[in-house]
């Protein structure tokens, strides 16, 4: 889930003041080229730990995708991304993300317009800040085992929903360990995220805006309608791809949860590796891998150009 | 946006890891004595086993992998090697998959941490021969033709029965594979794994399809009826272990004879039933890596796993010796612990590489539809 750091920034940056950067001001030609290597000195660290640690395994990986297991060039396990089986992960990794991301985002979304009625730097709202980033990084096994000891079928929930109201949450089969589960437990991590990543946005309304309509004759409606909507849609759009990321790269929390049939891309990834049945498709994996990076992709550049949007206002 | 120096860096930096991995595959360990145990075939090109255990102790440490203690008695048999010979056994990962073990000895390639012996389904066995070390051991002729590979590059160890281990507490004993669509067993039944991952699951498909009248060349029959168990609700996706048939969440548990006899003792109310008719086993191999870093510890491990006593703790623990008839004409089989998990009889089926691969195949393209 590394992509949740992206908005500790993001806040970060849309609390600081609009000041300028000074390498940044025009200073003349002459001095601009020892600034600039300081400049690129300075991120030297960051970008041989990226590369080392993002990039080489990122491409070693997406080239076995190419490669059969003896050595030699193919484009089978990239055409075998496009076998109905394979088809039906992605979809389905598809509508996991984005069910969970659409409900993460309305959920967390109201919850942000809650906390606007508490007290800027108050108790409440500091405290559920401060949970909802501790939250937002709760997966892999940890979560899902409390998931089954929550609700799983002998759980201490389960249990007493059967025995004193009656109920029997599973009594079509048990649904925990499917699809259906993975909603339930992303949804989870995806609710504090949206709250992580939303709540400086609202913050940022100004309330000269609301005294601006008010003077102007607006109702309260025309005020979210004509403004804090248009405002706000480029961040809300933004958290929603975000989530939905968040979500399609998840792998150590399925992975704990789910153990029949592989639903999801990174499932299929891990069968791919493992298997002791279906053996020979080690290379299957890179090729899946590339799709998941493509989708990723996209999601990733339509976050910062809404991003990018979205910071214009809170300067 | 890389720039020239940026990718200078990377050269530099891919150069020094070569360098560096090139520096580490120098040091493999060196033989013991005037025999290169990498490349032994058996114990007397050590000069006898004396001197294979001479030097096997010189080395002092021997790496197992995929060898967990509650699953065919390895616990004790590790434990037993240890004292025996005065030799450290390091267990790795012990609930990774054969698939795994390979892609392991792969890994770690050169340094001293890479896996010694293996211990492999066939399907995985049968692929990765590049791997092994061939190696006969003392008592070779025990072992019969169609259990070992001719120069000793793998050989079957020891065998399961595909069983049902279910909780006699809290569901009736199941006698037949219909019993278990039935009501009693709401979301109660489960599998070791996923078929198109782990050996076991595998098997227990393989054992519904001949249950069912089917034969094992089509895996279908046995298909069909984990979508009808799923269909009823009966069916639960969760990998069995010990932790869950403990807690109770998986009531009734397809899985190698061994692994459910091991749970008996442990679980109250546990137990195992073979449904009558056809019985399915599949035996594990035994190899040792061409890789090995302690190479002479390796030999004496195959030596001991095929040595009566280590035979007979596979049977403590539920499992089928491949020695079997020979120790029962020896006279040397322990006869209460045969006495206690019964002879294997009826009519035993096991795959072929050809029907292993077939049901492969179809269990990928079907099996998550099934269960989904």
């Amino acid at each position: 889930m590394t992509v949740a750091n992206a908005p500790v920034l993001v806040s970060g940056v849309a609390q600081a003041e609009p000041g300028r950067h000074p390498i940044g001001e025009p200073a003349g030609p002459a001095k601009r080229s020892p600034a600039g290597l300081a400049k690129y000195l300075g991120l030297a660290p960051f970008a041989v730990y990226v590369v080392i640690f993002l990039a080489i395994p990122t491409v070693l990986a997406i080239v076995t995708g190419f490669f059969t297991e003896d050595g030699s060039f193919t484009f089978a396990n990239i055409a075998g991304l496009f076998d109905p089986l394979v088809l039906a992960t992605f979809a389905s990794s598809f509508w996991v993300s984005a069910i969970t991301a659409v409900v993460g985002s309305v959920v967390g979304a109201l919850v942000c317009y809650a906390l606007l009625g508490t007290r800027a730097g108050g108790a409440l709202r500091s405290f559920i800040d401060s949970a909802s980033s501790v939250l937002a990084q709760f997966g892999g096994v940890m979560l899902a085992f409390a998931f089954i000891a929550a609700i799983g079928s002998q759980s201490l929930v389960t249990l007493w929903l059967k025995d004193t109201l009656g109920v029997d949450i599973y009594a079509d089969g048990v649904w925990l360990y499917q699809p259906a589960g993975l909603l339930v437990v992303y949804t989870y991590f995806q609710v504090p995220l949206m709250i992580i990543t939303f709540l400086p946005a609202l913050e940022g309304l100004k309330t000269q805006w609301a005294e601006a309509n008010a003077t102007l004759g607006g109702t309260r409606f025309t005020y979210w309608t004509r403004i804090a909507f248009p405002v706000l849609a480029p961040s809300f759009f933004g958290s929603l791809l975000l989530l939905f990321a968040n979500a399609f790269s998840s792998y150590a929390t399925a992975a704990a949860l789910v153990s029949q049939g592989s639903p999801i891309v990174p499932l299929q990834i891990r069968a791919a590796l493992v298997s002791e049945t279906v053996l020979g498709r080690e290379n299957m994996a890179g090729a899946l891998a590339l799709g998941m990076v493509v989708v990723m992709v996209v999601v990733m550049w339509g976050y910062s150009v809404l991003q990018a949007r979205t910071s214009r206002w809170q300067k | 946006m890389f720039r020239k120096r940026t990718i200078a860096g990377i050269a530099i930096f891919a150069a020094a890891a070569i360098t560096l991995s090139a520096c580490a595959s120098d040091t493999a360990t060196p033989a013991a004595g005037d025999v290169d145990a990498a490349t032994a075939t058996s114990a007397e090109d050590f000069g006898g086993l004396d001197a294979l255990v001479e030097a096997a102790q010189a080395e002092g440490q021997l790496n197992v992998i995929a060898l967990p203690d509650n699953w065919a008695n390895y616990g004790e048999i590790k434990a037993a090697f240890e004292k025996k010979y005065d030799i450290t056994v390091n267990s790795a990962d012990p609930d990774i998959s054969s698939a795994e073990e390979i892609a392991a000895a792969d890994n770690l390639k050169g340094q001293d941490t890479a896996p010694d012996v293996f211990d492999l389904g066939t399907a995985v066995a049968l692929a990765s021969t590049d791997y092994f070390a061939p190696y006969q051991v003392a008592n070779w002729a025990e072992i019969p033709a169609d259990n070992k590979e001719s120069d000793g590059l793998w050989v079957n160890d020891y065998t399961g029965s595909m069983s049902i281990g279910y909780n006699s507490n809290e569901v009736p004993e199941p006698e037949s594979l219909d019993d278990l669509l039935g009501d009693d067993y709401k979301g109660a039944v489960a599998l070791n794994g996923d078929p198109t991952q782990a050996g076991a699951a595998f098997a227990a498909v393989g054992l519904a399809t001949v249950q069912q009248g089917g034969t094992l060349d089509d895996f279908q029959d046995g298909i069909d009826f984990f979508s009808e168990l799923n269909k009823a609700g009966n069916f639960i996706p969760v990998n069995a272990t010990p932790a869950t048939i403990a807690s109770g969440e998986t009531k009734v548990v397809f899985d190698w004879s061994y692994n459910n006899l091991a749970q008996t003792s442990v679980v109250d109310g546990w137990k195992v039933t073979t449904l009558p008719g056809a019985a399915y086993t599949s035996f594990y191999n035994q190899a040792i890596s061409a890789d090995a870093p302690h190479p002479a510890a390796a030999r004496l491990w195959q030596e001991f796993v095929f040595s009566a006593d280590a035979q007979n703790m596979f049977i403590t623990g539920g499992a089928y010796p491949v020695t079997l008839a020979a120790m029962n004409e020896a006279g040397t089989t322990d006869e209460d612990a045969i006495a206690a998990i019964g002879n294997l009889d009826g009519d035993i089926v096991t795959p072929t590489a050809e029907q292993s691969e077939a049901a492969s195949a179809l269990l990928a393209e079907k099996w998550a539809a099934a269960i989904g």
